[in-house]
């Protein structure tokens, strides 16, 4: 790795017009063998690798990536954190991910510029209020900080809102998680790139996998678009595109893969001090360090690979902003993009074995998987690593489509699926 | 987004319609002797296909009847409509060429690509 960033060495780049440093990962060439190969360089396919190497000693392993690391939904989504879900199973992975985020930028000597600045979760009416005050007494048992504000409060915490009760859906109150907020995806990308690439792990751009070799029910290599790879186990972090890579191996999978569409407008004064969401309303917006604010609504209904969306779910979601926030109606937007999000019937990810011996699959996390980010690849690297899954993965086996064993959290998800 | 041309009311907006998911899923016969997996097959698992893909949609703002889609899930390209009860007729389309069938620069959307899928580096 380059050297430990800090403030001497800024200082010292500084005053030599910043033209020592070094690049943050090697380009590596592909190796013949490997003792695991995750496909996917994103959040959760580096974090992986980053786990695997810290925690379990596997640093002949390579992460391969398709375009570029970070390019998919790890580049694309709205950056916020927060864990207050509704069962058990992912109050566990949830939490136990925001525990990690927040020590993750000294962990990984990187500026993931974590903002722990608060998540509001709109009612609207009696039935969703009842819910989410539910929601946070569950939450309060996992041990997730969560609380309930009346619409005064709300106001209190996030001034801009309109808490106006002649709105066709007005703000009755909303729960808080204090802890949530937002950090930065590419820092996080590259920061958990840069420390795994450290411990000896290769990362492998613009490399696509186009088979899988097995014998007799085992994972032995496979192929890619720049040659074959001989390996035991076989990591699929592949978010929007995980079926084309469980088809390799006759896996089947719950899968659907959908439009999710973003966008952003132009940079404004800091005005919005947290992250706001609304089910009913049906939008979510926070404002980036640069000043525009994020924006984020449902996933468009039916099955695509595009990484565009349709126009009237962008209408739909100003629609609902202009709601909650009449001040924005003369804001304009810069950018929308739409990313590939692999949603599952239950709302809830698979993070599990397969019949293939040493195809391990992590995919399913729908419109919410950022937030998740170590905390997945902290309990994934743990199943690739020994073959089991721990307390935390378990419950996200593939099996439970067929147990009926369900982590159902529609609700929790906060985004329609 | 894109225009859907239903077999009873002609071409409309896409947001007139509901997405009713893969077509040709057909519920199980012998209900009774499943087994767990079988349903699971049935209830869940899906092909989710790249390219050529079989729907059903339902003109839900419209004359609210269900008929059948197929459309290239890579390029949103619809290629043929369909009644229920109906096979799917065989349209040729383009098929990704790897299995994502991306350019290793650029993105899966048309409109932004740099590199066409397949085109060496």
């Amino acid at each position: 790795m380059s050297s430990k960033y800090n403030v001497f060495n800024l200082l010292r780049e500084g005053l030599q017009g910043h033209t020592g440093w070094q690049a943050q990962w090697r380009e590596p060439k592909l190796k013949p063998a490997y003792d695991a190969v995750i496909i996917g360089g994103g959040g959760h396919g580096l974090a992986t690798a980053y786990y695997l190497a810290k925690n379990h000693g596997m640093t002949n392993i390579a992460v391969l990536e398709k375009g570029w690391i970070g390019g998919g939904n790890s580049g694309r989504n709205t950056t916020i954190i927060r864990s207050n879900y509704l069962y058990d199973a992912s109050a566990a992975i949830y939490n136990h991910a925001l525990d990690l985020w927040t020590t993750l930028g000294r962990d990984l000597n990187y500026n993931i510029m974590m903002s722990h600045r608060g998540v509001l979760n709109l009612a609207h009416d009696e039935g969703e209020a009842r819910t989410l005050k539910r929601r946070v007494e569950a939450n309060r048992l996992n041990g997730v900080d969560s609380e309930w504000l009346d619409a005064k409060q709300v106001k209190e915490f996030c001034p801009p809102i309109s808490i106006d009760v002649n709105m066709r859906y007005p703000v009755i109150g909303a729960t808080l998680q204090r802890s949530g907020g937002v950090n930065r995806h590419d820092a996080v990308v590259w920061g958990l790139a840069r420390a795994a690439d450290s411990m000896g792990v290769d990362i492998i751009q613009q490399c696509e996998v186009t088979g899988i070799r097995t014998e007799a029910g085992e994972v032995v290599g496979l192929e890619t678009t720049k040659g074959s790879i001989k390996t035991p186990k076989i990591a699929s972090v592949a978010a929007g595109h995980s079926t084309m890579i469980a088809d390799m191996v006759d896996v089947r999978l719950p899968i659907e893969s959908h439009p999710l569409q973003a966008l952003v407008s132009e940079p404004l004064k800091p005005l919005i001090p947290c992250v706001i969401m609304s089910n009913a309303v049906h939008v979510y917006v926070s404002q980036s360090d640069k000043g525009e604010l994020v924006i984020g609504a449902g996933i468009d209904p039916y099955v695509s690979y595009t990484q565009r969306g349709s126009f009237d779910i962008i209408e739909h979601q100003m629609a609902s902003l202009m709601e909650l926030f009449p001040i924005f109606s003369r804001l304009r937007m810069m950018r929308q993009w739409g990313g590939i999000v692999d949603v599952s019937p239950d709302a809830s990810p698979i993070i599990s074995k397969t019949k293939v011996k040493g195809f391990y699959i992590n995919a399913g996390w729908g419109t919410g998987g950022w937030k998740a980010t170590p905390g997945s690849g902290h309990a994934f690297a743990d199943l690739v690593a020994h073959d089991r899954a721990n307390a935390i993965a378990a419950p996200f086996s593939l099996e439970r489509f067929v147990t009926g064993d369900l982590v159902a959290e529609h609700g929790a998800a906060a985004v329609a699926h | 987004m894109f225009l859907i041309e239903c077999p009873w009311c002609g071409e409309r907006d896409m947001s007139e319609f509901h997405c009713g998911g893969e077509a040709h899923i057909a519920r199980p016969d012998q209900s009774e002797s499943m087994t767990d997996e079988e349903w699971a097959q049935f209830v869940f698992m899906r092909k989710n296909s790249k390219g050529r893909y079989a729907e059903r949609w339902n003109h839900a703002a419209g004359c609210r009847r269900w008929f059948n889609l197929l459309r290239n899930t890579a390029t949103d390209q619809i290629l043929a409509v369909y009644r229920m009860g109906e096979t799917a007729p065989s349209v040729a389309t383009d098929e990704p060429v790897t299995p994502s069938g991306e350019a290793p620069i650029g993105s899966g959307n048309d409109a932004v690509k740099l590199m066409k899928p397949g085109e060496a580096l």
